[in-house]
């Protein structure tokens, strides 16, 4: 009985001896494809950061209201944020290259959907950073239009550029990703009906005075009122 | 060289024709056939009274005009002239037109003109305004005499206004580049002047026509360059200045041209402006300033609704551009009634200059700052309006003179946002 447990513990002991010396070499060259990974990754990072600010991508950001809406999420740069991602997605590839070597069964299906998976996720971030951008530049616009001209809700009327913007940025990213593409869909038609119904009703009950008076001042050229001068600026 | 590409092969072969210039008009136009005329008559009576011996020729840059300016500006005879005045001229007047763009744009004409007073050598190179219906032939005299005999490179014109009229030039522009570039000019941005040959073609050399504000702004960065170069600047009294329709006339466009290519100039210019301290005024010839006390009609309840509707929904845009403490000053001054109204010059010039340096920085789009800052001259207008409603000439030069000693006493607060980074 004795015997026959040593025999088992010491078989036991040898597969798994035998197991970890199959395995190791694996074991090492995941970690060797980790450790190159991170290499290539960071240098890849520093090369995208070059790129960016060659590019002056920190000035658009800083002109369309990025880097603000960055800072106010206690984010880095945009330039940053994009090196950041780039070392991020590099490095996780390199390390499921790596596990991929250790041949664990099942696991290479998973790495090989997330490399198919990536350029969406790529292309996803790129059109929300951009989505957002476009929304914070042309919500500002709209604002600094509408005070000029004295038009009354102004801030209304920027808010609701910026949600419709994001919203169509949003369900641009989920289609992409492929997330709740229907729901999506239905999602966004609805808001964006709602947002113009909404306008419709707005402008239809409370603006009807203010087209008559529109009218009236064009099709009424006899009865024209006599208007106070502006000042000139020069 | 640009003018190359810039001039078309037809004016060209038209420059050819003229041959070397002494004096050149440059007349920039867009739709203006309403006002061209008493223009023209003015400018060649000028021509035939003053300089009947000189080379020269009126140059039109049309923007692509559709009411036959450019045509009324070829065609205009000089016999009525010569029946008028009775003077002959000793040489042929050359009167050629040429169409630089499909639409307006300011900078391009002006560099139109320039590349041709290049070409032709002018000695001097006379720009007037086709909205100038006020114009008096002896205007081009003295616009163009210190240039042609006493060696100015530039001639800045001071005119006779309406004590309102050119808010935006007494508020800001004529107190700011005064401060910025210690230059007394009363018109930084003109629409009547004169400059020598040398300043045209070392302007035509400057950067300023690959950016966009150069082609909506590039008088104001003229005026920049012939303070900040080794130019010899006057000024010359003309006399009563010709107001546009005034209801048309967007301010937004206005700021844009003036404020927003001052600001750009800054950024180039900060090793010189940053070392000078006060001013010095400039040779004048004639009246420093002569204003109108006629009556004008100003909707004053609509620009106080326009300030302090601006300053409550911009907020979030100003929390950019201004210290927290300009913004609280600016929000008490949004609470005051119309009757109590006052923005003063300091605020204003600490408004101003912090505008300034959110533009060096482009904390957002610099069109946007521009933007955002139509409002805030909106409220400092009333103030101006408010502080000499029955103020006289004097009391205007006072007024504006006291702007101008804020602008220059808080230039080192400027020096300081500029180089903060936050």
């Amino acid at each position: 009985m004795r015997e026959i447990i040593i025999t088992e513990l010491t078989q036991a002991s040898q597969e798994l001896a035998r197991g970890f010396a199959h395995y190791l070499p694996r074991l090492i060259v995941m970690l060797i494809i980790a450790f190159v990974g991170w290499v290539i990754a960071y240098l890849l990072k520093l090369l995208v950061r070059s790129i960016l600010r060659l590019t002056r991508l920190s000035k658009l950001s800083e002109n369309s209201g990025a880097t603000q809406l960055l800072k106010q999420a206690a984010l880095p740069s945009s330039t940053e944020l994009l090196s950041r991602f780039v070392f991020w997605v590099a490095w996780i590839g390199f390390i499921l290259l790596g596990v991929s070597v250790l041949g664990i069964v099942g696991l290479q299906e998973y790495i090989s959907r997330f490399f198919l998976f990536l350029p969406r996720l790529f292309v996803s971030l790129v059109i929300l950073f951009f989505g957002l951008l476009a929304a914070s530049f042309f919500s500002r616009a709209v604002l600094l239009a509408a005070v000029n001209a004295n038009f009354r809700s102004s801030r209304l009327l920027s808010i609701s550029i910026r949600i419709i913007i994001s919203i169509f940025a949003l369900s641009m990213v989920f289609e992409v990703l492929g997330v709740a593409e229907e729901t999506m869909l239905i999602a966004f038609g609805t808001a964006f009906g709602a947002v113009m119904l909404g306008l419709a009703i707005a402008f239809g009950l409370g603006g009807k005075d203010l087209a008559r008076e529109f009218l009236e001042r064009r099709l009424a050229t006899g009865k024209r009122e006599e208007k106070e001068d502006e000042l000139s600026p020069l | 060289m640009a003018e190359e590409t810039l001039l078309t092969d037809d004016f060209l072969r038209q420059l050819i024709n003229v041959g070397e210039v002494d004096i050149l008009v440059g007349l920039p136009t867009h739709n203006n056939a309403k006002t061209i005329d008493p223009v023209i008559r003015a400018v060649q009576a000028g021509i035939l009274e003053c300089f009947p011996r000189e080379r020269v020729v009126i140059i039109n840059a049309d923007g692509g005009s559709q009411d036959g300016t450019p045509e009324r500006v070829t065609g205009a005879s000089i016999d009525d002239v010569w029946n008028v005045s009775k003077v002959y001229a000793l040489r042929t007047l050359h009167s050629i037109s040429t169409q630089y763009a499909r639409s307006p744009e300011p900078g391009t004409a002006l560099r139109t003109i320039l590349a041709a007073a290049d070409l032709l050598r002018a000695k001097a190179c006379v720009l007037v305004s086709p909205d100038s219906t006020t114009i008096e032939p002896d205007w081009l005299q003295r616009l163009v005499r210190p240039v042609y005999n006493d060696n100015f490179d530039m001639v800045s014109p001071i005119y006779r206004r309406q004590k309102f009229e050119g808010a935006l030039m007494r508020n800001l522009l004529y107190p700011m580049t005064r401060a910025i570039y210690g230059h007394r000019i009363r018109e930084p941005y003109a629409s009547e002047f004169a400059i020598s040959g040398r300043l045209a073609t070392d302007f035509l050399d400057k950067e300023i026509w690959n950016h966009d504000w150069g082609r909506i702004g590039a008088e104001i960065c003229l005026t920049v360059t012939a303070m900040t170069g080794k130019y010899r600047v006057c000024q010359a009294f003309l006399g009563t200045k010709a107001q546009p329709d005034r209801s048309a006339r967007d301010l937004l466009a206005a700021m844009r041209q003036t404020v927003g290519a001052l600001f750009s100039s800054l950024d180039s210019n900060f090793p010189l402006w940053s070392a000078i301290t006060g001013s010095q005024s400039v040779p004048t010839i004639g009246a420093l300033s002569e204003v109108m006390l006629e009556p004008v009609r100003v909707n004053r309840k609509q620009l106080w609704e326009m300030f302090a509707t601006g300053v409550a929904e911009l907020e979030p845009i100003f929390r950019s551009i201004l210290s927290a403490s300009t913004l609280s000053e600016l929000q008490r001054i949004a609470t005051l009634d119309v009757s109590d109204f006052h923005y003063p010059g300091d605020v204003w010039a600490k408004t101003v200059f912090e505008f300034a340096a959110s533009y060096h920085r482009s904390v957002i789009s610099r069109d946007h700052i521009v933007q955002a800052l139509v409002p805030l001259y909106r409220g400092r207008a009333l103030t101006f309006l408010v502080e000499n409603r029955e103020g006289s000439g004097e009391d205007i030069e006072r007024s504006v003179e006291s702007l101008c000693g804020e602008f220059e006493r808080l230039k080192p607060y400027l020096l300081e946002v500029w180089a903060d980074r936050k």
